[in-house]
């Protein structure tokens, strides 16, 4: 193994607003990483550290399914291209194509559900999570809400 | 200085026009918005579409206290930076999200004391003009909690030598 390889490959996606805002509370677990971000704006590349690679992918809804095509297959090249050893997302539909991708990969992948979700877990939450590495929710009242999961290892406040 | 926003994402006119209206009744001036892209415009507030991070950022740090939708992106910054905020949730009826889950957080935000919630135009006035009273909760770190940190670091850690392609 190389000492380039040393440092875990890491690729972080989230979308605009709580979702991004969420991931950037997250920052300190990935020091000794190298770290590719992936947003929906150019405009919060001022938000990641020094060192880190930072894409922009568009983002979709799930009417949107066009967006969602394009979405996909952006990602399948960045995660090609950056090759991680582990994908984590905060939401919402980038990060959900990511794991999709990840899982299918083989590569290690873990959902963080918004803790906007207070009441249940987000609907791609449920979907992905189940073939997820690691499925957090940030409520401890949720946890194991969708039969083994998710886990609560605490909140992002 | 009255901070206003609806987030990056999406207008909310119901909100902004309350807050609007309210500013003209009182005679307000130190109202900012960020209204999103919307057709509507506003009467007597100040306003801008869209702020880039960097200048949404100066608002906040300016501003005594924050008005917003019930988004955790404008709750957290508000926390993080030790402002009052009030809150009020988008309807998934109205098409103003995707479903009544700001409803949700508002409430079990408020139950936190974390935030002030009005949950309509009519109880948005009334708070707007109690506003003056709205105390901050406390602050918080930048960072996640460090057990969520813990579990990140190991799951990112447990990535290293365990490639299965």
């Amino acid at each position: 193994m190389s000492d380039a390889h040393a440092r875990p490959r890491v690729l972080a996606v989230a979308s605009g607003g709580g979702h991004w805002v969420q991931l950037m509370r997250l920052r300190p677990a990935f020091e000794g990483c190298d770290v590719t971000f992936v947003t929906v704006r150019e405009q919060y590349r001022v938000d990641i550290p020094a060192g880190a690679a930072f894409e922009v992918v568009n983002d979709a809804t799930r009417w949107n399914k066009f967006g969602l095509l394009m979405l996909a297959w952006r990602l399948y090249r960045i995660i090609r291209r950056t090759k991680p050893d582990a994908i984590i997302t905060t939401g919402a539909a980038p990060g959900f194509f990511a794991l999709r991708i990840g899982a299918f990969l083989g590569i290690r992948t873990a959902w963080v559900d918004s803790i906007a979700n207070v009441e249940e877990v987000s609907l791609s939450g449920r979907r992905i999570g189940p073939k997820a590495t690691l499925w957090l929710t940030q409520w401890p009242h949720l946890e194991k809400s969708c039969g083994q999961g998710p886990s609560y290892r605490g909140a992002v406040l | 200085m009255i901070f206003v926003t609806v987030g990056a994402q999406m207008p909310f006119d119901r909100m902004c026009r309350a807050v609007d209206d309210w500013a003209r009744a009182r005679g307000r001036n130190d109202v900012f918005a960020q209204i999103g892209s919307t057709a509507w415009r506003p009467s007597a507030i100040e306003y801008s579409e869209l702020l880039t991070p960097p200048e949404f950022l100066a608002k906040v740090k300016a501003c005594d206290v924050i008005v917003a939708h019930a988004g955790m992106g404008s709750i957290l910054t508000a926390l993080e930076h030790g402002k009052p905020i009030l809150v009020m949730p988008r309807r998934g009826d109205l098409r103003e999200t995707r479903n009544d889950h700001q409803i949700a957080t508002a409430k079990r935000f408020l139950a936190l004391e974390k935030v002030a919630v009005a949950f309509d135009e009519t109880e948005l006035a009334a708070k707007l003009d109690a506003l003056s009273s709205l105390q901050a909760a406390d602050r918080i770190s930048p960072y996640a909690s460090e057990s969520l940190l813990a579990a990140v670091r190991d799951f990112v850690r447990g990535s290293r030598g365990e490639r299965t392609r």
